[in-house]
C-alpha cells in the first residue's frame, strides 16, 4: 500500500468501528423489526420460520382500542410536559438571569433530578405519592385535608409531574443559556430608549432566544416519548390503560402476549411519528434561525 | 464582578427550587437509613435512629461477616452492582474510543458519503430503546449465535458450560454492544462540536514533522478535546448505567443488572420500602458523584447538544 491511498482509507478507517457497530445493533434491527412486522412472529421462533401475513399486524392496531388507548395517553402525556416544562422552564430562566453569587451551585442542584436512574426517580415519586405511608398524603392529613389517591384515580396526572419535575430543569439551563449569549448591545439600546421589563421580555429577549427554544421543546418532545422506565415503576401502565404509553405497551406486547409481529408494527407507528416530529424539528428550526438571524440584524442597526 | 442585590422574594424562590429538586432525593436519602417499621409508622423528620441494615440486607451476597437479622440472602444485589459496573465501563470506554474516531473522520476529512454519516446520526438519536426492544429480543436469542456444533461454539460450551447454541442475548458483551451503539450518535454529534475547534495549523505542524494521521489524532487532538471527551463520558455511562428496558430483555440470570432488580422488586405486592430505598441510592450514587465534581462538563454536554442540534 502507498502513502497516497493510505491518506486516501484514513477516514474511512477511522469510520469503520463506528459504522460497523450502528450497522450492527442499529440499523440492521431497524430493517429487521420492519421485516418483522408483516409476519406472524413469536418469541420462540426464528424469523425464517415465521408466517408472512402482510398488513394484518398493522391493520390489526389500527382498529384496536386498547392501542388508541395508549398513543392518546402517549399524545397527552408528551405534549402535556412538554408545554408545561417549556412554561415553568422559560419563566424561571427569566427570573434566574441575574447577577447573583453561586448561580453555578444552583445550576448543579438542578441538573441533579436529570442524572438519577429514571428507575429511582420512579421508586421515589412510588414512594412520595404512596397512599398511607406518602410523603403528601401524610403531610395533608397532619394539615386536616383528604388524603389525595395520587396513583389509581390521577395516575396520569401523577406521572406527569414527575417527568415535569425530572425534566424542567433541563429546558431551565439550555434557556439560561440562551439568554447569557443574547447581544448585551440589543437589551442595552433597549434600556435607553426606556423599554419595561416586560417590554424587553417580549419584543426582545423571546424572540431572540425562539431557535433555541424550538430545538429544546422539539428535543424534550422526542424524548418525552422515550419515557417508559419511570411510569413502569411508578404504576405499571395502570390503573387500567390509564398511564399505558405506547413504549410501555411495544414491551407488554413482546413479553407478555408474546406477539412480536405486533409490537413490532407498533414500534414502526411510534417510529414514524417520532420520525415526522424530527423532520419538522428540521426545517421549523432552519426557518426560526433565518428569522432571528434577520431579527438581530435588524437591531443591530437601529442600535448602531 | 459585582453581584447584585435581590429582594428577599427572590431567595425565597431559590431555597423553595432547590428544596424541590433536592428534596426527593434526600428523602431516599433519609429513608434507606430507616428500619420498615420508622417508614410505615411515620416516625417524621429526623427523629430516628439511623441503621445501616437496609444496605447489609441490600449488599449481603457480597459482604465478608454474617448478618445477624437476615437468614436466607435473597437479594443477590452486589452480583448485579458488579455486573452493572462492568457493562457500564467497558460500553463507555468502547463508546469514547470508537465515537472519537469517527468524529474526527467527519469534521477532518473531505469524503463521498460525509453528509450522508452525519444526517444518518442524527436521525438515528431520534429512535427509542422500546423501539430496538423487538429486533434485538428476537436478533440476540436466534441470529447472532454460533452453533454449538461448530468450532468456537463447541469450544465455549466446553469451558463455561450450559445448553444450546451460543448466542449474545445473556452475555455482558451482548448488553455492550447495543449501548455502545445507542450512544454512539449522541457522543459523535458532541465531539464533533469540540473536534471542528482544534485549529487545523497545530495538526499540520505534525504532519510536517512526520507524524501519521494516527499519530496526529492521539497525540494533537485527543488531548485538546478532552473537556468534550469528560462530557460525552458522563452521557455515555449515565445511559449505560440507569438503562432497564434493554438490559431486562438481554439478560439472564447471572448478568442482571442494579435497575432490573429495583424494578423486579418494586412489582411484587409488599415493597420493602427501607431495602429498595438503599439499593435506589447505590444506584444513584455515582450519577450523583458525577453531577457535584462535572456539573460544568454535562452543561456544556447538554447545550452543545441542544443548541447545534
Amino acid at each position: 500500500m502507498t502513502a497516497q491511498t493510505f491518506n486516501r482509507m484514513t477516514p474511512y478507517m477511522f469510520l469503520i468501528p463506528a459504522a460497523v457497530t450502528m450497522g450492527i445493533a442499529l440499523l440492521y434491527p431497524l430493517g429487521y423489526m420492519i421485516y418483522g412486522s408483516f409476519r406472524d412472529w413469536d418469541p420462540s421462533q426464528n424469523i425464517s420460520e415465521t408466517e408472512f401475513v402482510g398488513l394484518k399486524n398493522y391493520i390489526t392496531l389500527f382498529f384496536d382500542p386498547a392501542f388508541h388507548e395508549s398513543l392518546s395517553v402517549t399524545l397527552i402525556f408528551a405534549f402535556t410536559v412538554v408545554v408545561a416544562e417549556m412554561l415553568i422552564g422559560v419563566g424561571l430562566a427569566l427570573l434566574l438571569d441575574r447577577n447573583i453569587r453561586g448561580i453555578s451551585v444552583l445550576r448543579t442542584l438542578f441538573i441533579l433530578p436529570m442524572m438519577i436512574a429514571p428507575v429511582v426517580v420512579g421508586l421515589m415519586w412510588r414512594y412520595m405519592y404512596h397512599p398511607t405511608v406518602g410523603t403528601f398524603n401524610r403531610t395533608l392529613k397532619s394539615l386536616g385535608f383528604e388524603g389525595i389517591d395520587w396513583l389509581g384515580q390521577h395516575a396520569l396526572l401523577s406521572v406527569i409531574i414527575a417527568d415535569i419535575w425530572q425534566w424542567t430543569p433541563f429546558i431551565l439551563i439550555l434557556s439560561l443559556a440562551a439568554l447569557q449569549s443574547l447581544p448585551a448591545s440589543a437589551l442595552e439600546a433597549a434600556r435607553i430608549d426606556g423599554a419595561t421589563t416586560w417590554q424587553q421580555i417580549w419584543h426582545i429577549k423571546l424572540p431572540l432566544m425562539m431557535p433555541v427554544l424550538v430545538v429544546t421543546a422539539l428535543l424534550r418532545l422526542i424524548d418525552a416519548f422515550k419515557v417508559l422506565e419511570v411510569i413502569l415503576v411508578m404504576t405499571e401502565g395502570g390503573p387500567g390503560l390509564s398511564t399505558e404509553i405506547v413504549a410501555l405497551r411495544i414491551s407488554r406486547t413482546a413479553t407478555e402476549f408474546r406477539e412480536l409481529g405486533t409490537a413490532a408494527a407498533m414500534s414502526n407507528y411510534l417510529l414514524l411519528l417520532l420520525l415526522f416530529l424530527t423532520m419538522a424539528m428540521f426545517a421549523i428550526s432552519r426557518i426560526q434561525e433565518a428569522r432571528a438571524a434577520r431579527l438581530a440584524r435588524q437591531i443591530e442597526e437601529e442600535s448602531g | 464582578m459585582t453581584f447584585e442585590r435581590q429582594n428577599p422574594a427572590f431567595y425565597a424562590l431559590l431555597a423553595v427550587l432547590i428544596f424541590m429538586s433536592v428534596g426527593p432525593v434526600l428523602l431516599m436519602f433519609v429513608n434507606s437509613f430507616k428500619l420498615d417499621v420508622d417508614i410505615i409508622g411515620g416516625t417524621t423528620g429526623l427523629l430516628f435512629l439511623p441503621t445501616i441494615q437496609n444496605y447489609e440486607t441490600a449488599l449481603c451476597d457480597i459482604l465478608w461477616y454474617e448478618l445477624d437479622h437476615l437468614d436466607f440472602c435473597s437479594l443477590k444485589f452486589g452480583g448485579a452492582l458488579i455486573n452493572s459496573l462492568i457493562i457500564a465501563l467497558i460500553s463507555t470506554g468502547l463508546t469514547l474510543v470508537i465515537g472519537c474516531m469517527a468524529a474526527y473522520a467527519l469534521v477532518r476529512f473531505r469524503f463521498f458519503g460525509r453528509d450522508t454519516v452525519s444526517l444518518t446520526t442524527l436521525m438515528v438519536r431520534m429512535v427509542p430503546p422500546a423501539v430496538l426492544l423487538v429486533p434485538v429480543f428476537g436478533l440476540w436469542n436466534n441470529e447472532f449465535c454460533i452453533g454449538k456444533t461448530t468450532l468456537v461454539g463447541a469450544w465455549i460450551r466446553d469451558i463455561f458450560g450450559g445448553r444450546g447454541d451460543v448466542c449474545l442475548a445473556g452475555t455482558h458483551s451482548g448488553i455492550i454492544i447495543i449501548y455502545v451503539a445507542m450512544n454512539l450518535p449522541f457522543v459523535i454529534w458532541i465531539l464533533q462540536s469540540f473536534i471542528v475547534q482544534v485549529p487545523r495549523s497545530l495538526e499540520e505542524a505534525a504532519r510536517v514533522d512526520g507524524a501519521g494521521p494516527f499519530q496526529v489524532f492521539f497525540r494533537i487532538v485527543l488531548p485538546l478535546i478532552k473537556p468534550g471527551l469528560a462530557a460525552a463520558a458522563i452521557f455515555t455511562f449515565r445511559i449505560a448505567w440507569n438503562e432497564y428496558l434493554l438490559a431486562s430483555a438481554l439478560s439472564d440470570r447471572n448478568t442482571k443488572t442494579v435497575p432490573i432488580l429495583i424494578v423486579n422488586n418494586m412489582s411484587e405486592f409488599n415493597v420493602e420500602w427501607g431495602v429498595i430505598m438503599a439499593t435506589g441510592m447505590l444506584l444513584a450514587i455515582p450519577p450523583i458523584i458525577f453531577t457535584l465534581f462535572a456539573s460544568r462538563q454535562i452543561i456544556t454536554g447538554m447545550t452543545a447538544g441542544a443548541v447545534k442540534g
